[in-house]
């Protein structure tokens, strides 16, 4: 077999497929320690008086031309670095006796950290001004303003984030992919890059080991980013690639098979900003709206007032469009400040999700309360859903504290084997069911997710995998209520074909997965998803299962996974 | 002193966007320009960083202040449109 290139996976943020030299995004320049405090205030002043204005000369400089996002981006930087607030701080802290760059610098955090603390969009506006903070030390250092290099060939772009600034400064045509470490789908660059049509893939831990200038290939609606790969691959990739564009034609609107059997496809979010660009999406709701990003970096939880207006906006943003939030699921990876029960030998096996609830006073009877009150304020289709569920007794403690609060459609999560075998007594108590795919093959195969090396045992196509859906699809099926899927495995089109032939409703994914996942439906019959996901149940391996349905569905599925 | 109380139009509250054409036409205006929740802290109309420090959101109610009536009712008027809209 030949040597396969190394492939890095993230999280896919816009479609596409970018082949080109990785270049790096210049580190941004720091104060130095120990800086001297300038002459006088006067000298100071005028000094970064100057360096503000050359920043928001440049910024509208690179405005005109730039798209309309790009052009609001650069708009809204030019308008901070002229802020008079910010001025006002910057000779508060030159007055106290910081030199030029830490004035400019602390002043700039002070005010990120204002609009961070107030969450949601705003907080998404605190890149902004520490772009333009940046920017400003940079100039005063007389360094070149950090932004994106303008090389004048085309290159793929990586950085550990791209701030909005300079995502909207990225030309098409010679930025080929953007690779990030950071961010999750959730960042704006995503949504940029999007908007742009620069395939991004975010998320993929690995890249910043990856070499200068080396040859990468960014699938952009895979999430995959494949380093240095031979010249055949690359031939692969690209005849991969213009199959994929050619079978997406002609495909749009709802999602159902081919028989008219409808199949709602929905958006997997965690952050308000995409909510209010879902309209990019050909998309029917959210079927998960993460709401950690609302408790992270803070000190103390959200109160019910702020927890309302975000998502309120949250709700507004979608216009109209059906939406399943998430309460919050904190513990294991993703522990919280506020909300701290210590190191666990087994934290994936410990206090997390519905777990922790009661645990931290009223943190989920705000939560569910602030849902309540904002679905009734903007009159949306709000259904709220608990993570990490057992058992029956869970799901009932679940549905009777948001019922209480006036939440009337509720469900949990299948992420524990328990869920999937208890699934038709669960369905007891509440309205619907969601599948949490990547955790239930965590659970069914005692294999840890955060593990590379198990990634085998964790393939969604595994056999056991696969029943424990049929059997909680199956059970849902008798009572008539909805079993949906929010896990990774929706977005895989050959297995989005087994998942609906074993029962599933509705499928939820990451965005730019979706139009693949439409197109392969509307191939295939009801009775032909209900045969392909025989044929996978039967098979030995996830390999052989992939296979058996690439071999009995429509040649069109080869083209679009 | 002129003053008005006026509802929040934008679909995003002031955010990026209308935060900027709302900062741009109160430099504009060549006189000072305050605004605030009613009964909160009054902030500085040309400084986009104290606007959106503010946090206001969609059908919240905001004061505008200034010496001039007329840029009081152009103002509220911008503050009452959608600008994610134009």
């Amino acid at each position: 077999m030949e040597a396969s290139a190394r492939v890095i996976r993230g999280i896919p943020a816009s479609p596409g497929l970018g082949v080109g030299p990785l270049v790096r995004l210049p580190r941004r320049v720091a104060p130095p320690a120990d800086e001297p405090a300038p002459a006088t205030l006067e000298d100071g002043l005028a000094e970064v008086a100057a360096a503000l204005e050359q920043v928001a000369q440049g910024m509208e400089a690179r405005a005109e031309g730039a798209t309309e996002a790009a052009k609001a981006v650069m708009r809204a930087g030019a308008l901070i670095a002229r802020d008079p607030d910010l001025a006002d701080l910057v000779r508060d802290r030159i007055a106290e006796g910081l030199g030029v760059t830490s004035a400019v610098a602390a002043a700039a955090d002070s005010f990120a950290a204002q609009l961070e603390s107030l969450g949601g969009l705003m907080a998404e506006r605190a890149a902004d001004v520490r772009d333009v903070r940046d920017r400003a030390v940079a100039r005063l250092l007389g360094q070149p303003e950090s932004g994106v290099p303008r090389l004048g060939w085309p290159f793929v772009l990586t950085a550990d984030e791209v701030s909005p600034a300079e995502a909207a400064t990225l030309d098409p045509a010679l930025c080929l992919a953007i690779v990030t470490t950071g961010g999750g789908p959730t960042s704006h660059t995503a949504i940029l890059a999007a908007q742009l049509g620069i395939p991004a893939v975010v998320g993929a831990r690995g890249i910043e080991t990856a070499p200068e200038r080396v040859t990468v290939a960014v699938d952009g609606g895979r999430g995959e980013v494949e380093i240095d790969p031979s010249p055949a691959r690359l031939e692969q990739l690209r005849t991969r690639e213009d199959a994929r564009k050619r079978a997406l034609e002609g495909f749009s609107g709802r999602g159902a098979t081919k028989d008219g059997h409808p199949v709602p496809l929905l958006a997997n979010l965690g952050a308000l900003a995409e909510a209010v660009r879902l309209g990019a999406w050909d998309v029917e709701g959210v079927g998960l709206f993460r709401t950690e990003f609302l408790f992270m970096d803070r000190d103390r939880a959200p109160s019910v007032g702020e927890q309302e207006a975000i998502y309120r906006r949250l709700f507004n943003g979608i216009g109209g469009l059906p939406v399943t939030v998430r309460t919050l699921d904190a513990g294991s990876d993703k522990p919280l400040r506020f909300a701290d029960l210590g190191l666990e030998d087994n934290p994936a096996l410990g206090q997390r999700g519905i777990r922790t609830a009661g645990k931290f006073g009223s943190l989920l009877d705000d939560q569910l309360a602030a849902l309540a009150q904002a679905a009734e304020r903007t009159g949306a289709d709000v259904r709220v859903m608990a993570p990490m569920v057992a058992t029956e007794a869970e799901a009932e403690w679940f549905a009777g504290r948001a019922r209480a609060r006036g939440l009337e459609r509720v469900g949990v999560m299948v992420e524990t084997p328990a869920a999937a075998l208890m699934a038709g007594r669960i369905l007891r108590q509440v309205d619907f069911i969601s599948i949490g795919s990547n955790d239930l093959a965590q659970y069914t195969m005692a294999a840890d997710r955060l593990r590379p090396e198990l990634a085998g045992l964790l393939d969604p196509w595994q056999p056991a995998v696969l029943q424990l859906i049929g059997l909680a699809a199956e059970a849902a099926g008798s009572t008539g209520k909805p079993v949906g899927l929010c896990g990774e495995a929706g977005g895989d089109p050959a297995l989005a074909l087994v998942l609906i032939g074993l029962g599933v409703t509705s499928l939820s994914m990451a965005p730019p997965k979706i139009a693949s996942v439409r197109a392969a439906l509307a191939s295939h019959d009801l009775r032909h998803c209900r045969d392909l996901a025989g044929a996978a149940l039967a098979a030995p391996t996830p390999a052989a299962a992939k296979q058996a349905v690439l071999d009995a569905a429509a040649p069109i599925l080869a083209a679009l996974t | 002193m002129a003053s008005k109380t006026v509802t929040i139009g934008s679909r995003t509250g002031l955010h990026a966007r209308p935060a900027a054409v709302f900062v741009e036409a109160a430099r504009a205006a060549g006189v000072p320009v305050r605004v605030g929740r009613p009964g909160g802290a009054q902030v500085n109309a040309a400084s986009i960083l104290a606007v959106m420090g503010l946090g206001v959101e969609h059908a919240d109610q905001v004061v505008v202040t200034s010496d001039s009536q007329e840029t009081v009712d152009q103002l509220a008027e911008l503050l009452a449109r959608d600008l994610d809209e134009d």
